[in-house]
């Protein structure tokens, strides 16, 4: 079992290290805003990619959702589905695609009810993804407002971006 | 539910109270239109809509908005399914404006069956949405008028809204909540996955009652017959999704050969008298793959006829099989 696969059964944990990042990098945001964010970015860019390729296979979509997918990338599902799983999942669980495969939404669902957190973030819908974002950094992201971009006729309330579950919870 | 959202006979009957039946039209290989009518003549009497499947299996057939082009042209109501296999963003709410200036009142959003089950494996996937984006696209479309972009239609679509629910493969205990997100997202109605578990699909519908979701949406009832215990055999393992218990296989493999077609139609008609007496249940959709010609005594049997009456019928285009033979052996 690979490093990345013994955490992700950790969803609990993971939650939590997710917690106190996030309000880490919201407590950093003016030095980043001092230095840069396209100059943080560069160096910001291979730790995050290299931290949550490890743990979490991550495909660098930008606009990282993971805490709302029971931390399990959605961009890992072959059909990169981020609102639950596709209906051609195999009786035993694995994925219509690959049949070697778990599927993605099969471990998330899963995962999304141990996390007490964020787990009830699962039922949020995700908007369609910002193809521009691919391969940028989601920390910085995050932090500059990116990636709550939502296409302008995108409805709000429920289906929030990942950043607006607290106006889900209340609405 | 108060207000109707479409122009469409399938919603008519839906809210009026009766049991709604919908089948699937095979698309055809072929440049000819003829060959959609006739699959469409022998649907049409029994059907409150036909479902035009964007080539499902990832198969390429004739593509699902332009036989809804030909359906509503010669009167009959179609549902346009539209997966989010083959196109993106622009191209799918393009398609859905020139649909409904076709007359298409009923849209199915599907995620799609991936490339790699069809003919052409070789082929890029798109999935720029995911099937619940696509839903919302759509309701935002019809409900504020409004492409993706903000940028006003002049005369938004009016659509009676579908999604798909397969509540027979796993995560089990989510399909409900996946149903909510449905609901959540715009479905109006709910067309399932072929349904031959009976046990799961109770289950099933008795947590989706508790959360209310009956309520809210349409349900009809996947249903088709089997040719056989081999063709029973190959949906189970080769189209995505498909779950046949093995009770139904063991059936079809001890009845003769001969009665075996029979027997499949005799199983379908039944599941349809058990998914009628579950609470929730508004219709059934029947996909009858080559089989075309079973759907109507299939519905016969299982006492659903005569159908409602629609208004102002569809013109009948004549059979011109036996043309399209002589065309072909020349």
């Amino acid at each position: 079992m690979s490093l990345g696969s013994w955490l992700r059964d950790r969803p609990h944990w993971l939650e939590r290290a997710f917690q106190g990042a996030h309000q880490s990098i919201l407590w950093l945001k003016p030095l980043f805003v001092k230095i840069g964010y396209r100059r943080s970015e560069r160096w910001l860019h291979p730790f995050e990619a290299a931290s949550k390729g490890v743990i979490f296979d991550c495909r660098m979509c930008g606009q990282c959702i993971l805490h709302s997918t029971g931390m399990t990338c959605p961009m890992t599902c072959p059909k990169k589905l981020r609102n639950g799983p596709c209906g051609g999942v195999r009786a035993n669980g694995h994925c219509e695609v690959d049949p070697e495969m778990k599927c993605v939404w099969v471990e998330a669902t899963k995962r999304a009810s141990r996390m007490p957190l964020y787990g009830e973030e699962i039922m949020l819908i995700q908007p369609p993804v910002n193809r521009l974002l691919k391969g940028s950094s989601a920390w910085i992201n995050m932090m500059n407002g990116k990636d709550a971009e939502l296409p302008p006729a995108w409805k709000s309330g429920k289906s929030a971006a990942n950043t607006g579950y607290e106006q889900a919870a209340n609405g | 539910m108060d207000k109707f959202k479409s122009d469409g006979r399938l919603e008519r009957v839906l809210r009026s109270g009766r049991f709604a039946v919908t089948a699937e039209l095979n698309p055809p290989d072929s440049a000819d239109p003829q060959e959609v009518y006739d699959a469409a003549m022998t649907l049409s009497s029994v059907v409150d809509a036909i479902n035009a499947t964007d080539a499902s299996g990832a198969n390429c057939h004739m593509s699902s908005v332009a036989i809804c082009a030909l359906l509503t042209r010669a009167g009959y109501a179609p549902v346009y399914q539209v997966s989010c296999r083959d196109r993106n963003r622009i191209a799918i709410q393009g398609d859905i404006l020139g649909a409904a200036a076709m007359g298409v009142s009923n849209l199915l959003c599907l995620t799609g069956d991936d490339v790699t089950a069809g003919d052409q494996p070789q082929a890029r996937r798109v999935f720029d949405f995911d099937s619940i984006q696509l839903l919302r696209t759509a309701k935002i479309m019809r409900d504020d008028g409004l492409l993706l972009s903000g940028r006003k239609l002049t005369v938004p679509p009016r659509l009676f809204l579908g999604a798909a629910a397969n509540p027979f493969v796993p995560p089990y205990e989510w399909r409900p909540m996946r149903l909510a997100k449905k609901v959540e997202a715009g479905a109006d109605f709910i067309q399932t996955q072929y349904c031959f578990d009976i046990p799961r699909f109770r289950d099933y519908m008795a947590r989706v009652r508790d959360l209310g979701l009956d309520k809210e949406v349409f349900i009809l009832v996947g249903v088709g017959p089997l040719r056989s215990d081999k063709a029973a055999e190959f949906m189970r393992t080769k189209v995505p999704g498909v779950i046949i218990p093995d009770a139904i296989v063991d059936r079809l493999r001890k009845t003769p050969n001969e009665r075996k077609r029979e027997e499949g139609k005799r199983i379908c008609s039944e599941i349809i008298q058990q998914v009628r007496e579950i609470d929730g249940i508004s219709g059934v959709h029947v996909m009858a793959y080559r089989q075309e010609e079973l759907v109507a005594e299939i519905i016969e049997e299982a006492g659903l006829l005569p159908r409602p009456k629609r208004s102002g019928g569809p013109e009948v285009i004549a059979d011109k099989r036996s043309r399209r033979r002589e065309g072909a052996d020349q």
